[in-house]
């Protein structure tokens, strides 16, 4: 066990847990942040997408003894009342079905907006694959990305 | 407007009284310090009242609906209570929901399972409205002194047109919870509907894209510890002993023991289906501590023999036999070729088929293959349970709560009335979620630990603990005479352990000459119902069938489906076939008409297909490309009849995900087994469909009509594959029998 200081959200967190704990459990378990979800532990399917400095990474194979001094943000931390341009697309589009992996989707899309804002097609593609979506919520995922760059 | 009896006595309705039932009902808030103030809290009103047990109306006109059914990501927690907002005349952005939890007195049939939830509840949910609206308005009858049939009712707004007198709903709540619920309702006609047609928005829509807890995996309790359980690596093994030195020292980790899920004399249910009925379970403080420790448990497994476990089912109680072994995809395959060499069981014979076979002057046969199939929602499989010597509690996602209320009675020996069950959103299930051994399992781990307890499965579990999509096998045959005419039908289907048959469908019913075969081998490997059982290989195999056969016959494969169509309408073959001609014909005509069939085909590879289930009608054209040997899929149109549309944009959704889902089990889904064992155990080696692999453009129409609504969350998912196997023929000039079609050709 060990004690880390973590910047989360633009708040210090202090958590006392193995340095070999991922991130995602770190954030599940010991901060009450269940925006960050769980999906396949292997950076496979992208429910667990947190933006490391502004970087989307997969929090369940992110020790937190990698994070160090970097900013974490996480879906609740993405927007002060869920009006982030990606949030505010997404609901406008009416993406979701199941909506678990949509905070993950929601991450990843924001990060690939704040470096690319207007991507085209197949750059949204390529950004996106990594998230799954087992309802198959794709074409509109896509719509929403388009909108935010929009907007 | 029409007229309907109440119908559904005490199950249906709570008996109002003004503070009983109503008073301040709060709904779940697991993180009160977490959660935003969203605009929907600002408004609440001081107190409700409860006008029946799907609704209760706030002091400020805010009516809150109960949603019954478990949400799954069909959205039916706001279809559903935008049915009873139409009925009781309500703006529906005065409308709060809430999710019900389990409760057999008020609702009737809590299940998200067959594509039902609104085919079943359109009739209680409408009244439940209804009756709400005429309690109100003799209310206010009583109020003003005037006859109950001279009001009216808009928007939330009671009228006396005469004395000018009108009164929000909320002024006569309180009122209206004493007024004996009515024993006629009266409906609206359809065109007066003002909610229902129209497009509304998730209800959770919010919550969803700023994170906030609705899943079982989110829910917390103070003391709640974190369970995982160990399973048989492998399909034919048991527990044999386990040693648990080196994992119980591991830090956070609180106890390690074997449970048992269900007693030796117990007879399972239907949604009891399970291989692995003795697990270890590991419970510990957190999730990564238990994970952790899990890799250090030292568990012996060992081979079973021959059992037998007697199920009751649906029509009383049933011998299965669960043979020992540690099967593989090979001697599968083996055995499904062999056995579709045989004689199989006739499940339905027209005519002379046999005579029609040997006069044909053409025979086509053809054989289809699918692999079992894993769920994988993308939640994994979870509960919470607090069990004590008096009561269980149980939180999490579950699609057949009304059942497993019973397993749980039968296994903790309560009665049913002290086991609560409360439904959280699903993070998906297709069908997984209606075997809910994963609950049992953490109330005895709750039982044995006395303290609130949340099991989790890691994706691993869930796919090599699963209730899988089983492996299917059919072969189909056509008889032509010289001049090209379809004068015979067979097919001869099966499966492992299951077969997919559905004799009665089409085309049964439009040839003269059919005959339907089915024959099964046994297994060990669990199988259960995934999005359209049996519908997920018949309408692949059938739907490319029909188009190799209309090709043969030198007819559009439109067109040749219409002419039997018409057959199958005007003079059908036999009596029980079980869809609708015309509706079937319907589907096609609309998506040929949209997709421009007859004169925007040429230069494009298109596939079509058209299918039946779950009381609707679904026809898909699809467009594809291949690129660098990859293919693309361009553009799919859906023609659906599911009769009238509740909620349309979100039907749209509903429909372009099972198109998704479609063209992603057919192109790549597949679970092999080795020796009992899963080959594939997580999304590294069991492929789902990707952004990139998804269609760049989904279009769908819905046929309009009057007809109450049918089901849309399995219906718009078989025969996308059928539409996408023809398109694929045209890209490449190869018939795709095998799936996943990526095998075939692709890799």
């Amino acid at each position: 066990m060990a004690v880390f200081n973590l910047k989360i959200n633009k708040k210090t967190y202090r958590v006392n847990v193995d340095p070999d704990t991922p991130m995602l459990w770190v954030l599940r378990d010991h901060l009450n942040l269940v925006g960050t979800k769980f999906g396949c532990g292997v950076a496979q399917c992208g429910a667990c997408t947190i933006h490391l400095d502004g970087e989307a990474v997969r929090s369940c194979i992110t020790f937190v003894s990698e994070v160090g001094d970097k900013e974490i943000t996480t879906i609740e931390g993405l927007s002060e009342n869920g009006d982030h341009p990606v949030q505010k697309a997404w609901l406008e589009v009416d993406v979701a079905q199941c909506g678990y992996c949509q905070t993950g989707q929601i991450m990843t899309a924001a990060a690939l907006l704040k470096k690319n804002p207007h991507p085209t097609d197949q750059e949204i593609e390529e950004a996106m694959s990594g998230n799954l979506c087992r309802c198959g919520t794709y074409t509109r995922i896509k719509k929403a990305i388009k909108t935010a760059a929009n907007s | 407007m029409t007229t309907a009896k109440i119908n559904f006595g005490r199950r249906s309705f709570i008996k109002s009284s003004a503070l009983a039932g109503g008073g301040l009902m709060l709904g779940f808030n697991w993180f009160a310090s977490l959660s935003a103030q969203g605009a929907e809290e600002a408004d609440m009103p001081k107190e409700w009242f409860k006008i029946n047990g799907y609704l209760k109306i706030g002091v400020n006109g805010e009516v809150t609906i109960m949603s019954p059914n478990p949400e799954i990501g069909q959205n039916v927690k706001t279809s559903m209570p935008m049915i009873v907002a139409d009925e009781l005349d309500v703006d529906w952005k005065d409308v709060l929901v809430e999710q019900a939890p389990l409760n057999t007195e008020i609702f009737k049939r809590q299940l998200a399972g067959g594509s039902d939830s609104i085919k079943q509840s359109w009739g209680g949910l409408r009244m439940a409205g209804a009756s709400a609206r005429k309690m109100l308005m003799e209310a206010a009858a009583k109020k003003w002194n005037v006859p109950v049939s001279e009001i009216t009712t808009e928007q939330g707004i009671l009228y006396h047109k005469k004395s000018g007198k009108k009164a929000g709903y909320g002024e006569l709540a309180s009122a209206a919870a004493q007024i004996p619920v009515p024993k006629e309702v009266e409906l609206k006609e359809l065109k007066d509907f003002k909610i229902i047609g129209t497009s509304q928005k998730n209800v959770d829509g919010h919550k969803i894209v700023t994170g906030q807890p609705l899943f079982g995996l989110d829910y917390k309790k103070e003391g709640m510890l974190i369970a995982m359980v160990v399973h048989p690596p492998a399909f034919g093994m048991k527990l044999k002993s386990f040693d648990a030195t080196e994992a119980k020292a591991k830090p956070g980790i609180r106890d390690i023991f074997k449970i048992k899920t269900y007693n030796d004399d117990y007879k399972p249910q239907w949604c009891d289906t399970n291989s692995f009925t003795e697990l270890v379970a590991v419970v510990g403080d957190s999730t990564w501590e238990v994970m952790n420790a899990r890799n250090f448990l030292k568990v012996e497994w060992e081979p079973f023999a021959d059992y037998k476990i007697a199920m009751a089912g649906w029509g009383g109680d049933q011998l299965v036999t669960v043979p020992a072994g540690l099967e593989s995809t090979s001697d599968h395959s083996a055995k499904m070729v062999a056995a579709a060499a045989n004689p199989g069981k006739i499940e339905r014979k027209d005519g002379n088929p046999e005579e029609a076979f040997k006069n044909a002057a053409k025979i086509i046969e053809r054989t289809y293959t699918a692999p079992f199939l894993a769920h994988t929602p993308m939640e994994p499989m979870n509960f919470f349970a607090d069990v004590t010597a008096d009561n269980a509690v149980l939180v999490g996602p579950i699609q057949s709560p009304e059942y497993m209320e019973k397993t749980l009675s039968a296994r903790l020996g309560l009665p049913l009335e002290k086991i609560d069950i409360q439904m959280t959103r699903m993070g998906g299930g297709f069908g997984r979620r209606l075997y809910g051994h994963f609950m049992v399992e953490a109330a005895l781990i709750s039982q044995k630990m006395k303290a609130p307890v949340k099991l989790i499965y890691s994706r691993e579990d869930e796919i090599t603990f699963g209730i899988y999509r089983p492996a299917y096998h059919a072969l189909y045959r056509a008889a032509l005479d010289a001049n090209n005419n379809l004068i015979g039908f067979h097919v001869k289907m099966g499966g492992v352990p299951e077969n997919a048959l559905h004799a009665n469908r089409f085309p049964a019913g439009a040839i003269d000459n059919y005959m339907a075969e089915s024959w099964e081998i046994e297994s060990n490997i669990s199988v259960g119902a995934m999005r359209a059982p049996g519908s997920n290989f018949n309408a692949v195999a059938e739907q490319s069938f029909l188009d190799e056969v209309a090709e043969a016959m030198g007819k559009d494969p439109i067109q040749f489906r219409l002419d039997l169509l018409k057959r199958a309408k005007e003079n059908p073959v036999g009596e029980k076939n079980d869809y609708d001609a015309a509706r079937y014909a319907g589907v096609l005509e609309l998506v040929r008409e949209k997709s421009g069939w007859d004169k925007n085909s040429s230069g494009k590879n298109r596939g079509v297909a058209a299918y039946f289930c779950h009381s609707s009608y679904v026809a898909n054209v699809l467009d594809l490309t291949v690129e660098n040997d990859t293919p693309i899929v361009q553009k799919v149109y859906a023609a659906i009849d599911c009769g009238i549309v509740v909620n349309p944009d979100a039907a749209i959704n509903m429909t372009e995900g099972s198109i998704v889902d479609g063209i992603g089990q057919a192109m790549y889904g597949q679970l092999t087994f080795t020796k009992g064992k899963p080959d594939q155990d997580n999304f590294d080696s069991y492929r789902l469909i990707r952004h990139n692999e998804a269609p760049k453009e989904i279009e769908v129409h819905f046929v309009e009509n009057e007809i109450n609504p049918t089901g849309l969350g399995e219906p718009p998912y078989p025969p996308v594959m059928g539409a996408l196997a023809n398109a694929l023929y045209k890209a490449t000039g190869t018939r795709y029998y095998h799936q996943p079609f990526i095998k075939n050709r692709f890799e």
